[in-house]
């Protein structure tokens, strides 16, 4: 299990646990996490799942691919670290990983 | 007044459930017409993911959003349904009884129907755009910001900003640059996912000087009624500046909105449409919902969910609009009369 903090536009946070293998979305759904919709189900075609990554972690996510840059488009105030979370493999290297949740998903 | 169109079933949906609900309605000689907002069949299969591998059809150990569409338009074809595409369900009458079940239905396009029976097949909501969460936009909205063109001419002499990086802004950028004052195109990066051919017609105007190509992000409006004077755009080198503009066009995509099915008098249960398990039928008697947008104990959000549910809600639409008939249960494979409608026998 690999430990996740989602933290919402309003700095509230909280951490919760993931398997590995899935996806920081998912592990959001699983969750009630407020802030991430995934109206598509994780399948990269809606932006509804945009967070900002904590800058500590940026560098041990693998790059945006240029599916996801595309889609990253379609959210609203995408910043150098803005991804998408259900792009985000779960695993050891990310353990502890801080996320930031936007306001609305648009 | 427009002709009344009289029908014995109106889908609210032409998703992959709704499109199957045509042939579990056609088997019992009910013709359907489909109302969808979007200007193709599919739903969310061919808008959301139509290159996706599905994995969990029966029968089909991969098929594609749009290899799904396509196969269903090809298996609903003999039933030849009626479709309204680019229009929404609007309006919703009850003008019938419980037992005797009839309705007026009004699109936004203006097409008034009168059924026995609808089915809702709305999976999740209506497609709508993207809003930006600029503050105080809604005041803008369809005043001087605009999420579609309805008329060209009402963007004649105006200094428009069109925010986005895909065909629709790009296709808007080209179309209203010879009719607009100026024409500034903003994205939030120098890469563009629209056809090529657009990027580079956009350029070579952006390198003759006859419009502006900004990147940014567009972070407040200024105006007064409704009116445009400004938008306060974060340039991706940090300044933060006010761009005087008439009129501007966002285009982020598409996101699922339940819409007016929440005034129709149906209960609702977190955005979703509580039915029965024996013909998920509403609250409402001759209306029924099937597929994402129902809810019932033990509801999974699967296609394959949906196709169930459209076969037992055709077997009560039936009782509805004939309601003296026999009920005879039979199988494509090997009733003579199934595949005469079917166009096979």
């Amino acid at each position: 299990m690999v430990k996740i903090t989602f933290v919402d536009a309003g700095g509230q946070a909280r951490t919760v646990e993931a398997d590995e293998g899935s996806t920081v979305m998912e592990a959001a759904i699983r969750n009630d996490i407020p802030g991430i919709d995934a109206e598509c189900g994780g399948a990269c075609s809606c932006a509804t799942c945009h967070v900002y990554v904590d800058e500590a972690f940026l560098d041990k996510l693998p790059k945006a691919e240029p599916m996801e840059e595309d889609m990253l488009d379609f959210a609203f105030d995408v910043r150098t670290n803005s991804r998408l979370s259900c792009q985000i493999k779960v695993s050891q290297a990310i353990e502890g990983i801080v996320v930031t949740t936007p306001e609305a998903q648009g | 007044m427009t002709d009344i169109i009289k029908t014995d079933a109106v889908i609210v949906g032409a998703g992959p459930v709704g499109l199957f609900a045509v042939f579990e309605l056609g088997l019992l000689d009910i013709k359907a017409h489909l109302i969808d907002i979007l200007p193709k069949a599919g739903g969310q299969c061919a808008e959301l993911y139509p290159e996706k591998p599905i994995y969990d059809i029966p029968g089909f150990p991969m098929v594609t959003g749009q290899g799904l569409v396509d196969n269903l338009m090809k298996q609903i074809e003999p039933f030849s349904p009626t479709f309204h595409y680019g229009e929404m369900v609007e309006a919703l009458e009850s003008i019938g009884s419980s037992e005797a079940p009839m309705f007026r239905v009004r699109t936004d396009a203006g097409t008034v129907f009168e059924t026995k029976t609808i089915i809702i097949a709305a999976g999740g909501g209506s497609f709508q755009p993207k809003k930006p969460p600029v503050p105080g936009i809604e005041a803008f909205e369809n005043k001087s910001v605009f999420y579609a063109v309805r008329k060209m001419e009402s963007f004649r002499g105006k200094r428009v900003l069109i925010v986005g990086g895909g065909d629709s802004a790009l296709d808007w950028t080209l179309n209203l640059h010879p009719i607009a004052e100026r024409i500034t195109l903003m994205h939030r990066r120098d890469d563009f996912r629209a056809a090529p051919h657009s990027v580079n017609a956009m350029r070579e105007l952006v390198a003759a000087g006859k419009m502006d190509l900004l990147l940014g992000q567009m972070t407040g409006l200024k105006g007064d009624d409704g009116e445009l004077s400004a938008v306060t755009v974060k340039g991706n080198d940090g300044g933060v500046f006010d761009l005087a503009c008439d009129r501007v066009m966002p285009f982020f995509g598409l996101t699922m909105k339940l819409g007016p099915i929440a005034e129709w008098g149906l209960n609702l249960n977190e955005n979703l449409v509580p039915v029965d398990t024996e013909k998920f039928e509403t609250n409402v008697p001759g209306i029924f919902a099937i597929g994402d947008i129902n809810t019932y104990p033990g509801k999974l959000k699967l296609i394959l969910s949906g196709f169930h549910e459209a076969a037992l809600a055709a077997q009560k639409v039936n009782r509805y609009v004939y309601p003296d008939k026999k009920v005879v249960f039979q199988y494509t494979t090997s009733s003579t009369s199934l595949q005469k409608k079917l166009g096979v026998a």
